[in-house]
């Protein structure tokens, strides 16, 4: 058991970190033309909002909500020192749980019974589909059995998670949590390393950028300004086009 | 001043035949692929009709293009707020359906069925799942009026017309249309452009070509919805967006766009216009009924000395004012002021203007008893109980503009945003270039009648020669006045070919440093 222990706690977490780093930048730098949502919503129109919404927005949340967990443990848990606030926060938290669920289990089922999506659809969805209903699956299982999650996850998962960025794994808590938590572990770290392989990657480009850029975009091939003066020299700033 | 220039182009629709060679010319070039099968980024359309998609000018439905809310324009269906909230699903996202589930045919049954006593038939199979399909619709399902009570009654442009008007247009069905290309208009104010939250899409600067960068396009799917004319396309298979790119492989090496070059009723003209870029927000948020003059005030005189300077500022080679010079599109736009944008009322300020068709205009319908003249006929004849009579005398001079067969306010909702006059005056230029031309060649119009028409017209005879000469025979260079695309400087900028030509030499692009 402490072999598989090890490897889940640290091994994979490692190695599915560098995969990820690895592999993303790999395929931003070099397979750009690859990076995209891969929207099917041409195809089939209508189920998806029943899939794609409740999804999106109970995943963005979840996320953020572990991120909260992660970044500011001290302030959680001052947070959850009233059983009111801590009950607010872990009801949402499910509810959003079980919007990702139920959004998921329509994707999947929009996705396997629309003959149109067949065509464009890969062994890499069915994949990304498994382990994201596993892992909100045993999340949601955790949140109601293991209670209260927000806060253990600061005292216990949070200096945990912390080792490893430290390149000092310490797992001497975490070995002790039931193994339904070291499976929803060993899922996450699992996803983070396909993201590079799949089209997860598309929430790696959130058009952020969008919010302050200007809407319209003139690009020039050249600065015709400068070639026409005498004055300026040879090396300017390269165009930027990608 | 900030001035610019822009490819710009304008379609002669008197001469369009409908033929769609421009379309194959197109789609064998560019977007003859899976996933892009389905795409038409050159298409024809009969109007009346719902064209391609389906209804695509009704904004109710796709919520595309600009509207003005408050004295500012935003965009209808996308933008910031709209765009990154319905990310995650698109609820104006035209679908498959509504251009049409593209599809061929299993020719090599025809070949290899085994002896029967049938003849083998090609069954159609969709292109997408690659099953037998029945087929429900095609890019032009509604060609030439087919299908009327299905497509042409549904035109959008219809909204305005009174009953009466549109049974006029039903009445018309049977004896009227005419066709319409279309392409993507590279607009000065591109609504595609300002609705991609990835920043995928842009304008190019030398000559205002909107392209998509496919290695930053994510699929957010926005331009889709945001292009009023529905000239921004997903490729279903690739998880891009895609669009015509103007041929811009050809215009800089200074041939013409391949729908042009190959059209068959030499309809297309391509030329350079001047603009002001500094007044383009300006210009799209006038008043609707501003629009067009608007849009044409915009576009700068390539004569004046002042236009000159201020273009040579901005660094526009001496070859491309020359090309503004030349343009056939500055001739149509803004010298004869013949060509109009198509649904200006989008607001995108596109750079595609049509010269609105006279053709389905000169002669009237009336509406008689025929009843009579029935009850005259042999038992046996085929009868048609219509009580209309189609009408071709020209009595009147401008008798047949008022009571014409189309209503004007049907061309005005497609060309003017609804200002009939505006409209008018354009067929009047073009009638009396006809009569012009008449008095000259066949010379049954008295000079007297002529001049009148000429001077209501407000143009003199020289000019209708020159409208005459450049609509019916023009050379392919009178057609094209394509600027040089200068890629030499642009090469020189791009790779720093002075700098290595004391180093490794030209051609080589990357500096010399022993050892890495
Ligand atoms: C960062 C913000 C995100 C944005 C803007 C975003 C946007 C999108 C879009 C536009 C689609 C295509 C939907 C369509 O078919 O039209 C999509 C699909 C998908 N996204 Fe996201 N996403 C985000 C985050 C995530 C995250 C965090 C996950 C999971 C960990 C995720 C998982 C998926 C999956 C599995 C699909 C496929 C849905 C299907 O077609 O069955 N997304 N996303
Ligand atoms: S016609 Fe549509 S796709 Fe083309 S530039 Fe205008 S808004 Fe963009
Ligand atoms: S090729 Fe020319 S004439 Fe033929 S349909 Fe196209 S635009 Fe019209």
């Amino acid at each position: 058991m402490n072999y598989l222990d090890n490897f889940i706690l640290i091994a994979l977490p490692y190695l599915a970190l560098a995969v990820f780093l690895i592999g993303s930048i790999y395929r931003y730098t070099n397979r750009k033309f690859q990076f995209s949502s891969l929207s099917s919503e041409f195809l089939e129109g209508r189920r998806l909002f029943y899939g794609s919404v409740p999804f999106h927005w109970g995943v963005l949340f979840v996320f953020c909500g572990h991120l909260l967990a992660f970044s500011i443990p001290k302030a959680i848990l001052a947070w959850n020192s009233q059983p009111v606030r801590l009950m607010i926060l872990e009801i949402t938290g499910f509810i959003f749980g079980i919007s990702m669920l139920v959004g998921l289990i329509n994707l999947v089922i929009r996705r396997y019974t629309t003959p149109r999506l067949k065509s464009v659809t890969n062994y890499m969805d069915l994949a990304v589909y498994v382990l994201l209903i596993l892992q909100t699956f045993v999340g949601l299982w955790i949140a109601y059995n293991f209670r209260w999650g927000s806060s253990w996850f600061s005292t216990i998962l949070t200096p945990y998670l912390y080792s490893i960025f430290r390149l000092q794994p310490d797992t001497t808590a975490v070995v002790l949590l039931p193994w339904t938590v070291k499976l929803h572990i060993a899922t996450a770290f699992t996803i983070i390393a396909l993201i590079p392989f799949s089209r997860l990657v598309h929430m790696l480009v959130y058009p952020l950028n969008y919010l302050w850029r200007p809407y319209q975009q003139v690009m020039w091939n050249w600065n015709r300004k400068k070639v026409r003066s005498s004055q300026t020299p040879w090396s300017l700033q390269r165009p930027k086009n990608t | 001043m900030d001035v610019r220039s822009q490819v710009a182009m304008v379609f002669h629709l008197d001469k369009c035949i409908g033929c769609h060679t421009c379309s194959i010319a197109c789609k064998n070039i560019w977007t003859d692929r899976k996933g892009a099968e389905y795409m038409w980024w050159n298409n024809v359309e009969t109007k009346p009709g719902t064209g391609y998609p389906s209804k695509w000018e009704d904004q109710d439905i796709y919520k595309g293009g600009w509207e003005k809310r408050n004295g500012k324009i935003h965009l209808r269906g996308a933008g910031k707020r709209r765009g990154l909230v319905n990310i995650f699903y698109n609820p104006n996202l035209p679908v498959i359906d509504d251009y049409y589930e593209p599809f061929t045919y299993k020719y090599l049954d025809l070949i290899e069925s085994p002896e029967g006593d049938d003849q083998p038939t090609a069954r159609p199979v969709s292109l997408v799942t690659g099953k037998p399909i029945d087929i429900k619709m095609g890019p032009n399902w509604d060609d030439d009026l087919g299908g009327t009570p299905d497509y042409a009654r549904h035109d959008p442009n219809m909204k305005n017309l009174s009953p009466e008007e549109q049974e006029v247009m039903f009445q018309l069905e049977k004896m009227a249309f005419f066709y319409l290309p279309r392409i993507c208009n590279h607009c000065l104010n591109p609504a595609c452009v300002a609705s991609c939250p990835s920043g995928a899409i842009y304008k190019r600067g030398e000559d205002g070509v909107v392209l998509i960068n496919q290695q930053v396009c994510r699929a957010w799917r926005m331009c889709v919805t945001a292009c009023p004319y529905k000239k921004s396309y997903y490729n279903w298979y690739t998880g891009k967006s895609e669009k015509c790119i103007l041929c811009y492989p050809r215009i800089e090496a200074g041939l013409a766009p391949a729908c042009m070059h190959s059209c068959v009723g030499r309809i297309r003209y391509l030329g350079v216009l001047l603009y002001d870029a500094s007044k383009i927000e300006q210009t799209a948020s006038v008043d609707e009924k501003d629009l067009v003059k608007s849009q044409l005030d915009i576009i700068l005189d390539p004569f004046d000395e002042n236009v000159i300077r201020a273009a040579k500022e901005n660094g526009i080679a001496d070859s491309t004012i020359h090309a503004a010079q030349f343009s056939p599109v500055y001739k149509f736009v803004k010298k004869w002021g013949l060509a109009l944008p198509l649904h200006p009322e989008f607001r995108t300020l596109p750079m595609l203007f049509y010269v609105p068709p006279l053709l389905p205009v000169m002669a009237t319908v009336k509406k008689v008893d025929n009843k009579e003249q029935l009850d005259k006929m042999h038992p046996a004849a085929k009868k048609w109980n219509d009580n209309w009579l189609y009408d071709t005398s020209t009595e009147e001079l401008w008798g047949s503009l008022d009571q014409i067969r189309f209503p004007l306010k049907y061309i005005a909702s497609l060309f003017s945003a609804g200002d009939e006059e505006m409209i008018k005056d354009k067929w009047k230029k073009l009638m009396a270039v006809r009569i012009h031309r008449r008095r000259v060649t066949v010379g049954d119009v008295s000079n007297e009648k002529a001049e009148e028409v000429l001077r209501d017209a407000g143009i003199n005879a020289e000019t209708a020669d020159a409208i005459y000469a450049l609509t019916s025979l023009p050379k392919f260079e009178e057609r094209f006045v394509i600027p040089a695309a200068h890629r030499e400087q642009a090469i020189e900028m791009m790779d720093f070919t002075g700098d290595t030509k004391g180093d490794t030499g030209f051609g080589i692009k990357s500096q010399v440093k022993r050892g890495i």
